[in-house]
């Protein structure tokens, strides 16, 4: 008996205190490494060019489902107090679980009809790589999973505020806590896990487009010019100096 | 002032006899990689027809270029306040279907197949899938009329002709037609530019050339819908976009761009404009029938020295000052004003400009004589056979007096040189008809030569890039030697 409690033991330090480790720096590493060497592959790799009716029933609810979900647990995460005080409304609260429930939705058809999609359009399927059926399957898992949750272990954006934000953060300082999860339901260990790996391919798949996004757009003159060098310097008395 | 120059294009009309080497040439420098099969850089279309991508002027259907809202310019697809919707899915972007599918031929099966009683074929394969494919679009579907009313008569510029006109177009004894080569004009307000998420399509401040850096681009598409030539393209394989570079490696060492060397009707110049960059977004918003000479205005003169003082002061180096006072291009567009901006109304202010073709076979044949149609000095245009209107929508932004004087000036010097070489025409009444069209005689003999007694020499006045300097500023050339270059040396391929 003991001896079994103590090899659960180590697979719950694996799973939740070495993983996220080893998911966040290769996700550091591989992300900056790629950026610089192979920064060209760098690329939404749009399809939408050789495949444009069903692309937009994919592409579309998914990003605004994922981004909804996403939103939220980055809120739970930053602001746990703050969103358990929301909850203490249950008005509130249901606002906050729905919401959240149709962004799991809206990810989930999204990504049932980007699988479509890909199995289908012989255009689209020329494009797609084993890495993106791969980052498919696992998103599909984490969002099933997910919903999975939200339906199962019900006011999730409490208790996650409660118990999971704690252990991230305890990750985060290097001293991980692992009794947070250690009773946790096990779908949520696979949600769980399952995000570990996500982040731990996320450098090397298509990915690492959500780390470019035009940020620069919104501030920036509509009109680019890029010189090859100052026009006005190289006209001064020191550059032709310089040259000789 | 903010002088700056560009690299600028003339094409003549008259001249193009629609042999589509042009294309070829560009195809087989630039874009027979993976992903760049249906592009065409540079391609020649029919007129009428729709073109390529199909009906590229409808911008009801692509949205392209800028429009003016509550007084202000804008992009018709894109913004501040939309460029993140866009991301995800472009409502705007053309798709595969709207150029063709590209296509090659299935050889092999020509010296494989068993023996048989039939001649074998070899079946059509789509470049894009590898499968079989009937081939239904290419990039030059519509050549020479071909299918005229499936095509030809969904051209967007018929819009601005009467339902006679129209009719009478496509009268088999009064077809007409001219070819238009386009490619991407290297806009001084590119609209590619503007709607750049990523910030990876520029403008070189040197010569003008419109590039979108591979590195940066990340495949948001913004560019393929809001160029209103469509003159930039998506390459699927990558997942980035690209579009004619003027043949940049080409220029800097003082050849002609692919397209215009290989131009077989020698319809091509090439040359730089010296232009006010500060007044670009006060010209761009101008009124639609104003956008013609705004653009010209824009346009400043090489010889003045107030231009030069101001040239040189932004850095322009004196040799591409002279390289401006000999351009062509200057000659056309702002001295004989016979070259025209293609639909400037889509405000980008293009810098690729057309002599419009002299379409209308002005007199007709009674059997004896050839008869001048019209009673006045000059033959009716307003009659001609492409109608005025339909050039007028293409080259003058419905504005057909700029249209009408460039044809008026053409014929008048046509009448010209057959007073001086046949001889079966009144020398006073060609001289009366180019005081009518605003030509003097010296004009008239100038744009015959550049016309068609043109050399290399006076078609391509291409300025010095001065790389050479630009690369001792950043890096010691020898240490390079025996390597690929001075760009990004990584392998240009997909990602995961
Ligand atoms: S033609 Fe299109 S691609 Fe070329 S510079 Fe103008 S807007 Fe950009
Ligand atoms: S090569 Fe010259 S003449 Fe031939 S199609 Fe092209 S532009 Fe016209």
């Amino acid at each position: 008996m003991a001896q079994n409690t103590n090899i659960l033991d180590y697979f719950n330090l694996f799973w939740f205190a070495v993983l996220p480790y080893v998911a966040l720096f290769t996700f550091l590493l591989v992300t900056i490494q790629r950026y610089r060497r192979r920064g060209f592959t760098y690329s939404s790799l749009s399809s939408q060019f050789l495949e444009n009716k069903i692309h937009f029933w994919g592409l579309v609810p998914f990003h605004y489902g994922i981004l909804t979900i996403l939103f939220g647990h980055f809120l739970g995460f930053l602001i746990p107090r703050q969103v358990i005080l929301w909850n203490n409304d249950p008005l509130r609260l249901h606002i906050l679980e729905v919401t959240a429930f149709i962004g799991g939705i809206f990810a989930l058809v999204g990504l049932l009809n980007i699988v479509i999609r890909r199995l289908v359009d012989p255009r689209a399927k020329v494009v797609t790589s084993t890495a993106d059926w791969v980052v498919i399957s696992i998103l599909l898992f984490q969002v099933g999973t997910g919903l999975l949750v939200a339906v199962f272990n019900s006011w999730g954006s409490s208790w996650y505020a409660a118990s999971i934000s704690p252990y991230f953060w305890s990750l985060l300082a290097f001293s991980p806590d692992i009794a947070f999860v250690t009773p946790m339901p096990l779908l949520v260990k696979l949600h769980i896990i399952s995000a570990y790996f996500l982040i731990l391919l996320f450098p090397f798949t298509r990915l690492v487009h959500a780390l470019v996004v035009p940020n620069p757009y919104l501030w920036r003159k509509p009109q680019l010019v890029r010189w090859y060098w100052d026009r006005r310097k190289i006209r001064t008395p020191e550059f032709k100096v310089k040259r000789k | 002032m903010d002088i700056r120059s560009q690299v600028s294009m003339v094409f003549h009309l008259d001249k193009c006899i629609g042999c589509h080497t042009c294309s070829i040439a560009c195809k087989n420098i630039w874009t027979d990689r993976k992903g760049t099969e249906y592009m065409w850089w540079n391609n020649v279309e029919t007129k009428p027809g729709t073109g390529y991508p199909t009906k590229w002027e409808d911008q009801d259907k692509y949205q392209g270029g800028w429009e003016k809202r509550n007084g202000k310019l804008g992009l018709r697809s894109t913004g501040k306040g939309r460029v993140v919707f866009n991301l995800f899915h472009n409502p705007h972007q053309p798709g595969l279907d709207d150029y063709y599918e590209p296509w090659t031929y299935k050889y092999e099966d020509l010296f494989n197949a068993p023996e048989g009683d039939d001649q074998p074929t070899a079946r059509p394969i789509s470049m894009v899938t590898g499968k079989h494919i009937d081939i239904e679009a290419g990039p030059n579907w519509d050549d020479d009329l071909s299918g005229s009313p499936v095509y030809a008569e969904n051209d967007p510029n018929l819009s601005a002709l009467t339902p006679e006109q129209r009719a009478q177009l496509s009268a088999i004894e009064r077809l007409v037609f001219f070819y238009f080569p386009r490619i991407c004009n290297h806009c001084l307000n590119p609209a590619c530019v503007a709607s750049c998420p990523s910030g990876a399509l520029y403008k070189r401040g040197e010569d003008g050339v419109v590039l979108i850096d591979q590195k940066r681009c990340r495949g948001w598409r913004s560019c393929i819908a809001a160029c209103p030539y469509k003159k930039s393209y998506y390459n699927w394989s990558t997942g980035k976009s690209e579009k004619c570079i003027l043949c940049f490696p080409r220029i800097e060492t003082g050849q002609a761009p692919a397209c215009f060397h290989s131009c077989v009707g020698r319809i091509r110049y090439l040359g730089v404009l010296l232009y006010d960059a500060d007044r670009i977004d006060e010209i761009a918003g101008r009124p639609d029938n104003e956008l013609v000479d705004a653009h010209r205005e824009l346009i400043v003169d090489p010889n003045d020295p107030a231009i030069i003082k101001a040239a040189r002061e932004n850095g322009i180096q004196d040799d591409v000052i002279r390289s401006a006072q000999k351009s062509p291009v200057y000659k056309f567009v702002k001295e004989w004003k016979i070259a025209l901006p293609p639909h400037i109304e889509f405000r980008t202010l293009p810098m690729l400009f057309y002599v419009p073709p002299m379409l209308p076979v002005m007199s007709s044949f009674d059997g004896k004589t050839v008869k001048n149609m019209s009673e006045g000095l000059f033959p009716d245009f307003d009659k001609a056979r492409a109608p005025i209107e339909y050039l007028g929508k293409l080259f003058g932004a419905g504005n057909n007096s700029k249209v009408r004087y460039v044809l008026k000036k053409q014929m008048a010097i046509r009448t010209y040189r057959r007073a001086v070489t046949v001889g079966d025409v009144e020398m006073e009444h060609a001289e009366h008809m180019l005081r009518e069209a605003d030509c003097t005689v010296e004009e008239a003999e100038a744009i015959y030569k550049l016309t068609s007694l043109c050399t290399f020499e006076d078609r391509f006045v291409i300025p010095p890039a001065h790389r050479e300097e630009a690369i001792e500023m950043v890096a010691d050339p020898l240490e390079y030697k025996q390597s690929v270059g001075f760009g990004f040396k990584e392998e240009v391929k997909r990602g995961l």
